[in-house]
């Protein structure tokens, strides 16, 4: 990431933080800072609005149900692309906001290579190499962000028929539904793995902050980061208590 | 058909047949646009914004004698004017009534994901039902013909519907009541198939047009509007009339392959998620 990126990004993280604050008591540890959770709930309105008007128009046994919360079918069409530009706006800001933390590495590939024992719980604690985010939270992200690209890409040409012609156009068609299958898909898993499948997860999007053991538990090597203190120790010790 | 009784058999004193009797006799109706007889005189334009309720507006003058560049949302039939120069360096005047072709395999239907929105009678018409249009303009882009066109205002799509009103009263399409040189006839696909089939062989054999033919591409099945041209081998000539058009591949890609699966694995994500946590359970923070 280039200095003027960094930059903007810190000043927009302290400039927001400052209107709001997260109370950090004791036994937790702060998660995701003001900044990051306005971001991310911005991204996910305008995902939901995009995704329900979306639905609507791809899917006509669908449309009845769908485009009345949005004025009918011409207005959802219309309002279809202003969703999508919007969303695609604000997860730019979140794009520049975890690139540092999204960043691909070796760890990365070892937790995939036992993805497997991940996705049937058979470890009560995660690997000490995992750090801020896992390597699946990190699939989703760059998923998102490759689809949201085709999305945009796809979406211009359907939004002006007429200036990039008619081929160009129903290529995007196709593309348009493949980047929407990709990201729906994404998208479940992602709303699974931050409520039902991991208790203590949601409140790091709403309230900023999760439990220390939530830490030692999902991410020790950020954990070992944010205290300065042994997680695989924390956790044999807390065993004992 | 029901309306079929207030078909009109005969009229009193009327010198010549009743217009459009018979035309039901085949179910599937056709108009038929003689390119070689138009004298590009706009009375099909005049009698198609008149019949449909259109106002007259400002047309866009370029340097032809063409009223505007293209068709519009309100403005269904155009001639189009082309200069083409012979081989010999002679001009020909080639003038095209451009308009709906009523395509029997019509590519805005397939294009179109608004329920009841366009419509394909069983005469062959191909009509937009705008109550249902969304203004999508898929089918904008599935059209080969560039036909459909947008009005930003009321955020629909509209063409020519081939009087689908009037035909179904018995009555020939307004563009054709008003023609004067009876380059456009209007009847039974097989009637004007058969006539311009005539008319094409008669251009060959006695006018010297070698290339003489008619334009009813099968690569669409066929069309409920058909020219007679003069160079059928070039139909470009007359306005970017398409030789070969096409409803791409990608849209049975998109229709009948990416969509029914993006459902599927859509709806088949929640489930797995519901069912993971039913048979795994939840990983809480440990201890």
């Amino acid at each position: 990431m280039n200095g003027a990126v960094e930059r903007f990004d810190d000043s927009a993280r302290r400039h927001v933080g400052s209107y709001g604050r997260t109370v950090v008591r004791a036994n937790e540890l702060l998660r995701h800072p003001v900044y990051t959770r306005v971001v991310h709930w911005t991204v996910a309105i305008f995902f939901i609005l995009a995704l329900l008007s979306g639905f609507a128009i791809y899917s006509p046994w669908l449309f009845r149900a769908l485009s009345p919360l949005f004025g009918g079918g011409p207005t959802t069409r219309m309002l279809h692309p202003w969703f999508s530009l919007a969303f695609v706006i604000a997860f730019a800001f979140q794009i520049l906001n975890w690139l540092a933390p999204m960043t691909w590495n070796a760890d990365d590939r070892r937790w995939m290579k036992n993805l497997r024992e991940y996705v049937t719980n058979e470890r009560p604690v995660e690997p000490e190499y995992v750090d801020f985010f896992n390597a699946g939270q990190k699939v989703y992200f760059w998923a998102i962000v490759w689809s949201a690209l085709l999305f945009l890409l796809s979406g211009l040409p359907m939004w002006f028929p007429h200036t990039f012609g008619r081929i160009t156009v129903d290529v995007a068609y196709v593309v348009h539904d493949i980047a929407a299958l990709v990201m729906l898909v994404g998208f479940i898993v992602h709303v699974y793995e931050g409520t039902a499948s991991q208790p203590g997860t949601f409140r790091s999007m709403t309230r900023g902050t999760v439990e220390r053991r939530w830490a030692w538990t999902h991410h020790p090597a950020w954990y070992r980061r944010a205290t300065g203190r042994d997680p695989r120790a924390d956790y044999e010790q807390a065993r004992r208590l | 058909m029901p309306t079929g009784t207030l078909q009109i058999k005969a009229i009193s004193a009327h010198p010549g047949p009743v217009p459009g009797h018979g035309a039901q006799r085949e179910e599937d109706v056709c108009k038929y646009i003689d390119v070689t007889t138009c004298i590009g005189c706009k009375a099909c334009e005049v009698a198609c914004v008149e019949w449909n309720d259109m106002p007259f507006q400002e047309t866009r003058f370029d340097n032809t004698y063409q009223t505007m560049p293209a068709t519009a949302w309100n403005y269904w039939n155009l001639i189009k004017f082309n200069e083409h120069p012979r081989a010999d360096g002679s001009l020909m005047w080639l003038m095209r009534k451009d308009q709906c072709m009523h395509c029997e395999d019509p590519g805005c239907l397939r294009a179109c994901p608004a329920d009841g929105a366009i419509v394909q009678y069983t005469n062959g018409i191909v009509d937009f039902q705008q109550e249902n249009c969304i203004g999508c303009q898929y089918c904008v882009s599935g059209c080969p013909f560039d036909i459909p066109k947008f009005n930003s205002e009321t955020k629909k799509v509209y063409k020519c519907t081939l009087c689908s009103d009037r035909v179904g009263q018995g009555l020939e399409p307004a563009c054709i009541k008003a023609c004067p040189t009876g380059c456009l006839r209007f009847g039974t696909k097989a009637d004007m198939r058969a006539l311009a089939d005539a008319r094409a062989r008669q251009l060959r054999e006695q006018s010297g047009f070698a290339d003489a033919g008619v334009y009813d591409p099968p690569s669409i099945g066929g069309t409920h509007v058909i020219y007679v041209l003069h160079d059928a081998a070039n139909p470009e000539h007359y306005g970017g009339l398409p030789k070969n058009p096409v409803i791409p591949a990608t849209y049975t890609v998109w229709k009948r392959v990416a969509k029914p699966i993006g459902l599927l694995l859509a709806l088949l994500a929640a489930p797995v998620a519901f069912f993971h946590y039913v048979m795994e359970g939840p990983k809480e923070p440990q201890p």
